[in-house]
């Protein structure tokens, strides 16, 4: 472990801060010049803004359905955990099916007589998030929602039923008595999504190669076509830093919180 | 009440469009002929079926080579893994050894640390051990990527094993190992086996560490990712199938086991 973990580790950080002759911040200081890397910060900042939320919330619906007995709850769950295995790369590859200019959703909006749209042109950056923030969804999803049902079976049904009893309706028992009991998934599922967010990149290549930059995809950009790992390797550190903080802030809060 | 039921049937079916639609549409888009893929506006019925593309795709020069490469990587890693996380699992579920609070914080934060971090350092550790654009080099990788998953799952699934049959065998003068391969083993194994899977399509799905550590050796998403940029769209849509295909397959397998997986391993 020690050697697979802390060497590259320790041989990264080295890497980020020499040059060729001796300690230097140059790599730094060209990361930082670099107008991409302020992009692919700002485009990581806004996905995780927008994406995290947004997931929880269908995450946790999608939980209460199926707490509900829906009939074919097999299937249906069975169809909802598939994302769960399907790696980024093949999602923003199916996505990129359905937006790219003669894609799907172009010929459905032919069909119905609207004029179709360039989803993934540089020039429409909007809609390129968007395709983007809906791949992630689309394929993330499930992990949380995996977290959540795994959670929810650990409450009793009793608790629901007593307050049930005692007048609740249905939103007031999901708000005062599931969603406070689910606290803890939901924590593990926060930092486990935040942190592989912050990783996001074969989704975004797929869909938009650099057109839409991301942190992660810089650092491919940087060691793959540049040719230039030392620049790479400094990116990478940031989003190790933008990792660690994110966990131990939740980890803090999560403890500020349970005090 | 009857129209709560309608409404719950809806959302069900709903998000199941969601997340069914576009695995429906990837296959579509792989197995329509070049002709209609090209003609605008696409079918949205199999009107045109084909296993053209899908023939030349796998004929085309690394696609083979890059399935064997992701299949020679898989299955390593899930030897590796087994074999090193198995025993730790069945330390940290059943003997309270010092520091074990402390492993187990240490076992999430390695799943904190990101690929990358440790992919561009490696590709140079590498490269000095001549170990560059081999298998064992994606291998080792992956393995330090799932080890930690694996340690947890088979902990939860040995937790779920009861010591008290353990005892028992080994009161009636079995050995350790005897109740362990008896009593145990017998118990654990369809979850070491769901912990396997788990592994093996990890390694499968991951693509940027493999993309970063070879060059001519890449597995079959390494390559996938390489060509993006010159390949005809119809080629990526294919790629994408290729791709996905083990999971649904993955997901059928483990099924059973997901929720036991993330419920009891991660609170």
């Amino acid at each position: 472990m020690t050697l697979l973990f802390l060497w590259p580790l320790v041989t990264g950080l080295a890497a980020a801060f020499t040059g060729a002759d001796g300690p230097t911040t140059a790599h730094v200081r060209r990361m930082i010049e670099d107008a991409y890397f302020w992009e692919a910060m700002r485009n990581t900042a806004l996905l995780i803004v927008v994406l995290i939320p947004l997931q929880f919330a269908l995450a946790i619906t999608m939980a209460l359905l199926l707490r509900q007995n829906p009939r074919f709850a097999g299937l249906h769950f069975y169809v909802w955990v598939i994302p769960l295995a399907v790696s980024d790369l093949a999602a923003g590859l199916i996505w990129l099916s359905i937006f790219t200019d003669r894609g799907y959703l172009n010929s459905v909006l032919d069909g119905l007589g609207i004029t179709p749209y360039a989803w993934l042109s540089y020039e429409n950056p909007a809609t390129m998030f968007l395709a983007i923030v809906l791949a992630e969804l689309w394929r993330s999803t499930s992990l949380v929602f995996v977290i959540v049902v795994a959670g929810m079976q650990g409450i009793p049904r009793d608790y629901e039923e007593a307050a049930e009893v005692l007048g609740a309706g249905y939103r007031a028992r999901v708000r005062h008595v599931i969603l406070p009991q689910l606290r803890p998934s939901l924590q593990v599922a926060l930092i486990l999504r935040t942190i592989l967010a912050l990783e996001t990149f074969a989704v975004a290549q797929a869909l938009t190669a650099r057109s839409f930059p991301l942190l992660v995809g810089e650092t491919y950009q940087w060691y793959y076509f540049l040719q230039n790992p030392n620049v790479a390797t400094a990116i990478a550190l940031v989003v190790l830093l933008l990792s660690l903080t994110a966990a131990f802030g939740y980890l803090r809060l999560m403890r500020g919180a349970a005090r | 009440m009857t129209r709560r039921r309608v409404l719950v049937q809806l959302g069900c079916v709903l998000v199941t469009l969601f997340m069914g639609l576009p695995l429906y549409l990837i296959a579509l888009a792989s197995f329509t002929s070049r002709d209609a893929l090209n003609a605008f506006p696409l079918p949205l019925l199999p009107t045109a079926v084909s296993g053209d593309t899908m023939n030349t795709f796998l004929r085309t020069t690394g696609i083979v080579g890059g399935m064997l490469n992701s299949l020679t990587v898989g299955l390593s890693t899930v030897a590796l893994a087994t074999l090193l996380g198995v025993p730790g699992g069945y330390a940290l579920a059943r003997f309270a050894f010092r520091g074990r609070d402390a492993y187990q914080v240490v076992m999430l934060l390695t799943r904190a640390l990101p690929i990358v971090v440790l992919s561009v350092p490696l590709a140079k550790i590498f490269i000095d051990a001549g170990l560059y654009d081999t298998t064992y080099a994606v291998t080792l990788l992956h393995t330090a990527l799932a080890l930690p998953s694996t340690i947890l799952i088979t902990a939860a699934v040995f937790a779920g094993v009861s010591v008290e049959q353990e005892e028992a065998a080994m009161v009636f003068g079995a050995h350790r190992w005897a109740a362990f391969l008896r009593i145990v083993a017998p118990q654990a194994l369809p979850g070491i086996a769901a912990a396997a899977v788990f592994t093996f399509v990890t390694s499968w799905n991951e693509v940027l560490g493999a993309s970063i550590l070879t060059l001519n050796r890449r597995t079959l998403p390494a390559h996938v990712l390489a060509t993006l940029a010159d390949s005809p769209l119809a080629f990526r849509f294919v790629g994408g199938l290729v791709l996905v295909l083990p999971a649904i397959v993955f997901i059928a397998l483990v099924r059973r086991y997901l929720l036991n997986m993330w419920g009891t391993t991660l609170r």
